[in-house]
């Protein structure tokens, strides 16, 4: 069986084979690079695909279905138009960052991908911090967002970028809260020994009541970390036109667009990892049959499966829900989300201590 | 007057809604002082697309003149046309077919009911939830393609004439109507479920843009927005013009004189419509469908005002005669003015979020304002 | 109140106001400088109760210019018509504005397309039409050679 692990190994033991040493480190990098860029544009072109077909099932229409067959290349389409048209600098923006933030909110994305498992021993860094890392790195996007915001001397950019840094920092703590408690169960930050702590069952299942909360919790914090509907205030289209990307345009454009993609993709991934095993796949206590055929599908299947249903979810969120109002956003999250996550933590201790989740 | 500023002298500062904005449906102006995300004050600026229209009728014959105001609040069409040829009627004191006041009244209510399914789309829109002005556009197309086989357009209908109406009914147009009409109860149902009912939804709407009904009645407030305000100015049953006289609904009153009571009004509004339709339908009498008039209409000198309920409140058609062929002064008092005047009142104190809600509420259309 | 009530009601108020008849509603004819007053007392008295300022508007008789204000009062029900004589050449009147909120922005409306002064208005600008335009465009000698259709 073909699986991603084996196609590493191969072209690993190739490259020490053939050019060895320290320049295979490098010839690694520079494939790495690579294969995360293509991932990088491959992701964004399905992800807007997707979106744009979830929401045309959810308003009872047909969506992009013109350029390619079923309308799959109408993305690429897209993102060629937006190559091809002028990045323009506002007059009064502040050129520097003006121009750095877009790569900014990219790198930050690009960043958290090192620690995630793709699939069964398939990882770019495996950091013994790893689920930290994630963390720590992706508020960096929140700098890249003010950074927009403030530069391009928009008021409504500026409005947008404000609103986004209080709603993004005030969010990373319940996101934040939520992953701790599930470290509590798994006592370790490295993202394989998370994944590996959830074989004879994802900690959705065996995390009891403070499992399903936190796991509830996390993905109410994440959507409004990555600026989704119903928590979409930095964009906010029908008050502020576009937020913080507002005088931005052509691939500059394009970047946030994309940025914004990949963080759905990344903090669903993590969700996955967290509650949902990764790439384990599902395993019931002492079912062994059960448990062969579930083992047959491969590990990366079951990953981006996991991740996809997730996707899936906050997309439904998105099409649904109105949006929040400024200080209704913050009231939920320093009112209700925080104490919950709290209590929920303290909750989950309890569960730890009494071993109840073996 | 439009010079850009970035604060007030007082340091606050200052952003500009529009003309090119999602949230204003149109080109309309608003300079907004904000003092952090709270609105200080608002100011609205016109004329983005004003036409002039009152000068251009005063050139026009009473019989040429109903076609421009269809362009006014091109939302309710046929109800502008309506005030038109009943204020002409007036002055030349015509006595309209039975069967023409019936037709008149269907087209006016399905008017209602379409200009009130967008108002809820893209209200929903405005306060972030895309997909219901899907479910909206998919009603009002049922409506447009009916007003589309009876009189040959969807938008600027020009239906109806000074003595009745322009052409009968199409032959099927009843049984349309009536399949629409069964189709449709069971849709507000779905729209309550959707939008109203959401927690989200209700917590945006209720308390925002509140506005008191001395206010309401002070600066001229009038349809859902002052009836919202529990003010009863409902033109169809105060003054009743063709049959809404011998039709049986009831004047929708919310106390409440938020944003929410507003949206609420004109969900009820909607079911009282479908109420009036059902009831008439049945009963188009046959006849003529239009009273025999001259060909070229001179109204007697005079003055005459006549109002009718528009989807967006009252509206009045004021003509001043010299017992030419053209009105020597056409004035229109449109509900969307008076009702804007009043946004200041509402949005001050609240956030940007609380401003979009409330011009969603109000329902703005700004060729009505600005004429 | 009916018509003839109302007439009854406002010659007891005051005994010089002029009344023009034949119309759907009562037309009150009121000098420019008694119009302020004669507001106040329809606003405020309770026989009147006229709150409701539904149209404001300006007719140009090419010799003179005629406010018109339509009043309704939604507790009695009654429709009344106020009419004032301005001249052409210097129109001014007292302005409403304080008594009915709704006459803010249409007293501006006739402002710019008129170039009727309302005195004592809080915030009498251009509303519609922009800083820089010349001439009053709903009067009768207004002329633009550009956008104007004649037929």
């Amino acid at each position: 069986m073909i699986s991603l692990e084996a196609i590493k190994n191969a072209v690993q033991s190739w490259l020490q084979l053939h050019i060895g040493g320290t320049l295979a480190l490098v010839a690694e990098s520079i494939l790495l690079g690579i294969l995360v860029i293509t991932l990088f544009a491959v992701l964004g072109l399905l992800l807007v695909f997707m979106e744009r077909k979830v929401s045309a099932v959810m308003q009872i229409r047909l969506g992009p279905n013109r350029v390619g067959p079923k309308g799959w290349l109408q993305t690429s389409a897209d993102t060629l138009k937006l190559m091809l048209k002028e990045g323009l600098t506002p007059d009064g923006a502040d050129r520097f960052l003006f121009n750095l933030a877009p790569f900014m909110i990219m790198i930050a994305a690009m960043l958290i991908m090192a620690p995630i498992a793709f699939a069964k021993n398939f990882q770019i860094w495996d950091i013994n911090i790893g689920v930290l890392y994630i963390s720590s790195v992706a508020s960096i996007s929140v700098i890249a967002i003010l950074m927009a915001g403030w530069s391009s001397n928009n008021k409504y950019s500026l409005l947008g970028a404000m609103r986004s840094g209080a709603q993004i920092i005030s969010y990373e703590l319940s996101a934040g809260v939520a992953v701790i408690t599930m470290i509590i169960l798994t006592g370790s930050l490295s993202v394989n020994d998370i994944i590996a702590s959830q074989e004879n069952g994802w900690w959705i299942f065996k995390g009891h009541i403070p499992a399903i909360i936190a796991f509830i919790i996390f993905m109410i914090a994440v959507t409004a970390e990555t600026n989704r509907a119903p928590f979409d205030l930095a964009e906010a289209e029908s008050e502020l036109t576009a937020g913080f990307h507002t005088e931005y345009s052509g691939m500059k454009f394009a970047l946030f667009f994309l940025a914004e993609y990949i963080n759905i993709f990344i903090v669903c991934a993590v969700a996955a990892i967290l509650f949902l095993g990764g790439w384990m796949p599902l395993h019931i206590g002492n079912w062994q049959a059960f448990n062969h055929v579930m083992d047959y599908i491969p590990s990366s299947i079951w990953f981006f499966g996991k991740t996809f249903l997730l996707i899936g979810l906050i997309m439904w969120f998105r099409w649904t829900f109105p949006r929040l109002r400024i200080d209704q956003l913050l009231n939920l999250e320093w009112k209700y989300l925080l104490p919950i996550s709290l209590l929920n933590m303290l909750l989950m201790t309890i569960v730890a201590i009494l071993k109840w989740y073996l | 007057m439009h010079e850009v500023v970035g604060t007030t002298p007082e340091g606050d500062f200052i952003i500009n809604v529009g003309p090119q904005h999602p949230a204003t449906h149109g080109v309309l102006h608003l300079v907004i002082t904000l003092e952090g995300e709270t609105i200080k004050n608002i100011e609205p600026h016109l004329g983005y697309i004003h036409r002039s229209i009152e000068k251009m009728c005063e050139s026009l014959t009473y019989r040429q003149f109903i076609y421009v105001t269809s362009r006014m609040d091109y939302l309710s069409a046929h109800i502008n046309n309506h005030a038109c040829a009943l204020c002409v009627e007036k002055g030349l004191q015509v006595e309209v077919p039975l069967r023409a006041q019936y037709i008149r009244v269907i087209m006016d209510e399905l008017t209602r009911i379409a200009s009130h399914e967008l108002w809820w789309g893209a209200m929903a829109m405005d306060v972030g939830a895309f997909t219901p002005f899907f479910y909206a556009f998919r009603e009002r197309e049922t409506i447009n393609e009916i007003m589309e086989e009876t009189c040959g357009a969807r938008l600027t209908m020009n239906y109806m004439v000074p003595g009745g109406v322009m052409a009968d009914l199409h032959p099927q147009f009843q049984q349309k109507v009536k399949n629409f009409i069964a189709l449709y109860k069971k849709k507000i149902d779905e729209y309550n479920e959707l939008v109203t009912g959401n927690i989200i939804f209700q917590n945006r709407m209720k308390g925002v843009g509140y506005l008191s009904a001395e206010d309401a009645i002070s600066y001229g407030c009038s349809g859902p927005v002052a009836r919202a305000s529990s003010v009863a100015c409902d033109v169809r049953k105060r003054y009743p013009y063709d049959v809404y006289g011998l039709v049986q609904f009831e004047e929708v009153l919310e106390t409440g004189g938020d944003a929410f009571a507003r949206y609420w009004v004109r969900i009820q509004e909607m079911q009282q419509s479908v109420r009036i339709i059902e009831q008439l339908i049945d009963n188009i009498p046959e006849g003529e469908f239009q009273a025999k008039t001259k060909a070229v209409l001179k109204l007697p000198k005079g003055e005459f005002y006549q109002r009718v309920e528009t989807a967006r409140g009252e509206l009045g058609v004021y003509i001043v005669s010299e017992g030419g062929t053209t009105p020597y002064r056409i004035k229109f008092r449109s509900p969307g003015f008076s009702n804007l005047s009043a946004l200041n009142q509402m949005a001050k104190g609240g956030k940007i979020g609380d401003l979009v809600a409330t011009m969603g509420t109000l329902d703005l259309v700004i060729p009505d304002i600005d004429r | 109140m009916t018509n003839e009530a109302l007439k009854i009601a406002l010659i007891n108020w005051n005994t010089a106001l002029v009344f023009e008849e034949g119309g759907e509603w009562l037309n009150v004819l009121v000098p420019a400088d008694q119009w302020k007053p004669l507001a106040k007392a329809l606003r405020t008295l309770p026989e009147f109760n006229c709150n409701y300022l539904f149209c404001l508007t300006c007719v140009d008789w090419k010799t003179h210019l005629t406010m018109v204000y339509h009043l309704t009062s939604l507790q009695w029900q009654h429709n009344l018509v106020i009419k004032s004589v301005l001249n052409r050449d210097n129109p001014e009147i007292e302005t409403v504005s304080d008594i009915w909120k709704a006459a803010d922005f249409l007293e501006r409306e006739v402002y710019e397309l008129f170039g009727v002064n309302f005195i004592n208005h809080p915030d009498l600008r251009r509303l519609i039409l922009t800083d820089d335009f010349n001439g009053w465009p709903l009067r009768k000698d207004f002329e633009d050679s550009v956008n104007m259709i004649r037929l």
